[in-house]
């Protein structure tokens, strides 16, 4: 099913999301990777840096822009990174992460705990999907660079929900259609 | 002796780095063409149109591939009758500098690799490979390597009685284990024999053999065939998503070993591989 997603994005409405949902999301989403976790989740008595209730988080580093573009290339990063951090990050109220690559356990009893959704963006599509982001700003952490927190807004930025709050997840499902035993392995 | 200019060296590598980080090789995107046409499943096919989509819009802006613009691996082979003025090692770096920046690549390198992990901002230093070679020509090739795959990369110090099959089922293993988390189709790089070291140098540089082009050796034509075969029967397909469409390729060099080691190295990389070569 194509489904249009609008941020922020409620624990209801992410309940609502299934794996294998085609979605296209629009609105404000931050990107965030290891270094920038590790400092919200180190600093989280003192409050976060963005909104975190509803938000969408996108693991994600993009490339400089050039001159006259609102960004570089920007695909996801691969998530198992940001395991050790996601958990907390959904219990103060992150309903959706983009990310690629598989996910601990942890995770996903959070994400089926509160409400929440895991979706994949295609990696190695950081031209295509930086057509899809119509402005960029840094909003935190200026000093780590590409990892910075960086506001993005999108309009129908593509990807696939892998694994929904039900704990349903496409990367145990899928292969398994296309999967043929070797004749003489 | 022939003396070969700095400039020529800083100019060649920052082009290098620019162009093969925005411009996909052509073998790989021939590669895309001939799985589509095999792939059964309905998501992949729409991701590998994606990718191709992606390299079309990445030519044509001249903006990278994927933001993992990497960290810059440099093949250095000097003719023995070539003199450089000055530091080649530093002509390399400068060259990178030069390209990361100029090209708005992404910086990726950090400064201590385990406590501070401080950008350096300008992406040096390169991994630089030197040999020294007959002749007075120098040739640089540019491979720069993200690390969502980089890091699924394994060395397995087998037996020698674990065989043929052994070294198969090692680099097998390797992709199942990789899974979605390189960017999937991947292109596999296998080092075999040397030591613990030079069996990961191979496997890097088997990276850089064309894809479609299997090795002369018949054995290591044979053992690239079946890793081919059985790596796209495990199902993984593109972004892991399921499909017949695992790895687009894999090359794999040799070297002699020891009388008690079979090293294999296995080098992940994505459909993103890339490098690019210059003689001067
Ligand atoms: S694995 Fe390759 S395609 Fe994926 S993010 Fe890294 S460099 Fe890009």
């Amino acid at each position: 099913m194509e489904v249009s997603l609008n941020t922020p994005v409620t624990r209801e409405a992410a309940k609502k999301l299934h794996a294998g949902d085609r979605v296209l999301i629009s609105g404000i989403i931050y990107t965030a990777r290891d270094a920038a976790h590790k400092r919200m989740i180190e600093n989280r008595e003192q409050g976060f840096p963005i909104e975190i209730k509803d938000s969408t988080i996108y693991f994600a580093g993009p490339s400089p822009a050039k001159p006259g573009e609102p960004v570089g290339a920007i695909g996801p990063t691969t998530s198992y990174r940001m395991d050790a951090y996601s958990p907390e990050l959904i219990k103060y109220g992150e309903t959706v992460m983009i990310g690629k690559g598989k996910r601990s356990s942890e995770v996903i009893e959070a994400m089926k705990k509160y409400g929440a959704v895991y979706i994949g963006a295609i990696g190695g599509a950081g031209a295509l999907l930086a057509s899809h982001v119509e402005s960029c700003k840094i909003v935190a952490y200026d000093d780590l660079g590409a990892e910075a927190i960086h506001e993005l807004k999108v309009k129908d930025f593509p990807g696939i929900v892998i694994i929904d709050s039900f704990g349903n997840n496409l990367y145990e499902t899928e292969y398994l259609k296309y999967k043929k035993d070797d004749k003489d392995a | 002796m022939r003396i070969i200019n700095k400039e020529a060296i800083i100019n060649a590598v920052e082009k290098l780095c620019i162009d093969t980080n925005c411009i996909l090789n052509e073998d790989i995107l021939n590669s895309f063409d001939s799985f589509m046409e095999k792939e059964e499943s309905p998501i992949a096919l729409g991701i590998l149109n994606d990718l191709k989509k992606n390299a079309e819009a990445a030519k044509k802006r001249m903006m990278p591939i994927c933001q993992d613009t990497g960290m810059a691996v440099v093949f250095i082979e000097i003719g023995q009758e070539v003199y450089v003025e000055g530091s080649i090692t530093d002509a390399v770096n400068e060259g990178v500098r030069r390209g990361y920046i100029n090209g708005c690549l992404r910086k990726s390198v950090v400064d201590d690799p385990i406590i501070k992990r401080v950008n350096t901002k300008d992406n040096t230093p390169a991994i630089i490979h030197y040999n020294i070679v007959a002749g007075d020509k120098l040739k640089i090739t540019v491979a720069p390597k993200g690390f969502g795959s980089e890091n699924m990369s394994k060395i397995h110090m087998l037996k020698p009685s674990d065989g043929r099959k052994g070294v198969i089922d090692a680099v097998i293993n390797t992709i199942e284990q990789a899974g979605p988390n390189p960017c999937p189709p991947m292109v596999v790089g296998i080092g075999l024999g040397g030591n613990f070291e030079y069996c990961a140098y191979l496997a890097k540089k088997a990276l850089l053999r064309p894809i479609g082009k299997n090795s002369e050796k018949p054995y290591l034509k044979e053992i690239e065939e079946e890793v081919l075969e059985r790596a796209n029967n495990l199902g993984i397909g593109p972004q892991g998503l399921g499909g017949r469409t695992t790895i687009l390729w894999a090359a794999a060099e040799d070297y002699p070993t020891h009388i008690a080691g079979m090293p294999v190295a296995v080098n992940i990389s994505c459909h993103v591989t890339r490098h690019g070569e210059t003689i001067l």
